[in-house]
């Protein structure tokens, strides 16, 4: 268990059965009086924030969160399938869960998956992803304005703005962060 | 390693600050005094803790000893700065090690308190802001000061009066989370007075007008930070004692030769600055690290 004087920010520690984060952490004595401790938390499950006060003498539960390897099998009516690469298992997440992820997530490619006891909460994708144009309008000829762009749809099903020179069938370099194109590897 | 070349500046505020300060009381008649840093019994006041140091203890403040020289010398006027140790204090806000300047005076009280603090820090910011010092104030002379009582502040902001014996734990809450967000709107300079008793560990009580035990105690905020505390001292040794006993949950020695020169001491009032929040305030910073020249984990 933490104590109130263990709570700091970045801190993870459970508040109804739930993981929560501590995005911003005061410590507060006001007037001679006790010590408090003011907390910002953000429920990892849900993305919810609040705020809370601590006393000295308050307990906390840590979060037992632990990220493990895995690797993306395939999606199908049952949701993503994803395998441990030390043991095999495999898990299932639903589209939920995987949230944005689902966006560039490649069969084989290997990710790091969050797990709150044996919750899987959320994936920690590489930076880049390369994904292979499935569908994409023709640039209009004539058109060279810089910056000008068109959406065109990735082998994930993610539709994304890029230059007018991209073709079907062309890899593209994905920021999973940002969500945005950076260049075009190869045809 | 050191902030950086550009923040020497603030070590010249700082210094400004303490020498104006020395020359506002010393202009007025208090002496300088030096008394331990290390004391073999200090204060036992609720939620402070002291570091221990051999068979000595760190002051908290330098209260006690202030008080006995006043007692036993006839000094009149006095004051002290100097550092002062607690532990397990550490945040925005807080640092184990900081700087207190202690003032007190025979024949006051804590409504004079209130004068003479707004005398001395509207002093400061004309001395610093007339200064040569390449800096501007965050607040500026002379600074608008509101004196509220806790009772209407809190009904003003809390919705609820505390009237002793009082809620704590509601009222510290409440204190952090109703109180001092409204402080910068009552005025730059917030004095909050008559705390209800169990506030008062070294103050006198008197009944307010609704007949309510209230410490004759004050608060002073200063852009919304807490910078001072001071209040018209209590006198009575029987009664000190017995609230050393209530509140000495950490099992300090008791401060008897303190308790003794008490039987001695005239009325008098004394009030508190924590010189970095004072900085702070003055300086616009929100974190007591730009103004420390180390903090506590790197000193």
């Amino acid at each position: 268990m933490y104590s109130s004087s263990d709570l700091r920010k970045g801190l993870k520690i459970v508040i109804d059965s739930e993981p929560y984060i501590i995005t911003d952490f005061e410590f507060s004595k006001p007037g001679k009086g006790q010590a408090l401790y003011r907390c910002k938390l953000k429920n990892m499950l849900t993305g919810y924030t609040m705020d809370r006060t601590y006393r000295s003498g308050d307990k906390f539960e840590p979060a037992n969160l632990n990220e493990v390897r895995m690797q993306y099998l395939y999606q199908d009516g049952d949701g993503f399938h994803f395998m441990n690469m030390a043991t095999y298992e495999q898990i299932d997440m639903t589209e939920g869960q995987v949230g944005d992820a689902k966006n560039f997530l490649k069969e084989n490619m290997e990710v790091a998956i969050l797990f709150f006891n044996e919750t899987p909460i959320s994936i920690d994708l590489p930076n880049f992803v390369e994904l292979e144009v499935v569908d994409a309008p023709p640039g209009i000829k004539g058109d060279t304005a810089t910056g000008a762009t068109k959406p065109v749809t990735l082998d994930t099903g993610y539709t994304i703005q890029v230059p007018l020179f991209i073709e079907e069938g062309d890899i593209l370099k994905i920021d999973t962060r940002t969500g945005q194109y950076v260049e075009r590897k190869k045809r | 390693m050191w902030r950086g070349r550009k923040d020497s500046l603030c070590l010249e505020i700082r210094a400004m600050i303490v020498e104006t300060i020395r020359a506002f009381l010393k202009d007025r008649g208090y002496l300088e005094v030096f008394t331990p840093l290390l004391t073999i019994a200090p204060a036992p006041e609720p939620h402070i803790e002291h570091f221990k140091a051999d068979d000595h203890y760190l002051i908290s403040s330098p209260e006690l000893n202030i008080k006995r020289l006043i007692a036993d010398t006839g000094i009149k006027k006095a004051f002290q700065i100097s550092p002062v140790f607690r532990k397990s204090e550490r945040g925005k806000f807080h640092n184990p090690e900081f700087t207190m300047l202690e003032w007190y005076e025979v024949g006051r009280d804590y409504v004079d308190l209130m004068d003479q603090c707004e005398g001395l820090i509207n002093y400061i910011l004309s001395q610093i802001k007339d200064s040569s010092i390449p800096f501007t104030p965050a607040v500026m002379p002379p600074i608008s000061c509101r004196r509220l009582s806790i009772k209407d502040a809190f009904s003003v902001a809390s919705g609820w009066i505390p009237k002793s014996p009082v809620d704590e734990a509601r009222f510290d809450k409440d204190l952090v989370e109703k109180i001092e967000p409204r402080l910068n709107e009552w005025g730059t300079g917030v004095f909050l007075y008559d705390w209800p008793k169990e506030r008062a560990s070294l103050a006198r009580v008197k009944r307010d007008e609704q007949g309510d035990l209230v410490a004759e105690r004050v608060e002073f905020y200063l852009n919304g930070i807490e910078v001072a505390n001071g209040f018209s001292e209590l006198i009575d040794p029987v009664e000190q004692r017995k609230r050393f006993l209530r509140d000495n949950t950490m099992g300090y020695p008791l401060p008897e030769e303190f308790l003794s020169s008490l039987a001695r001491l005239p009325e008098c009032a004394g009030m508190a600055i924590g010189i970095e929040r004072l900085h702070m305030a003055i300086a616009g910073e929100d974190n007591i690290d730009n103004v420390l020249t180390f903090p506590f984990e790197t000193a």
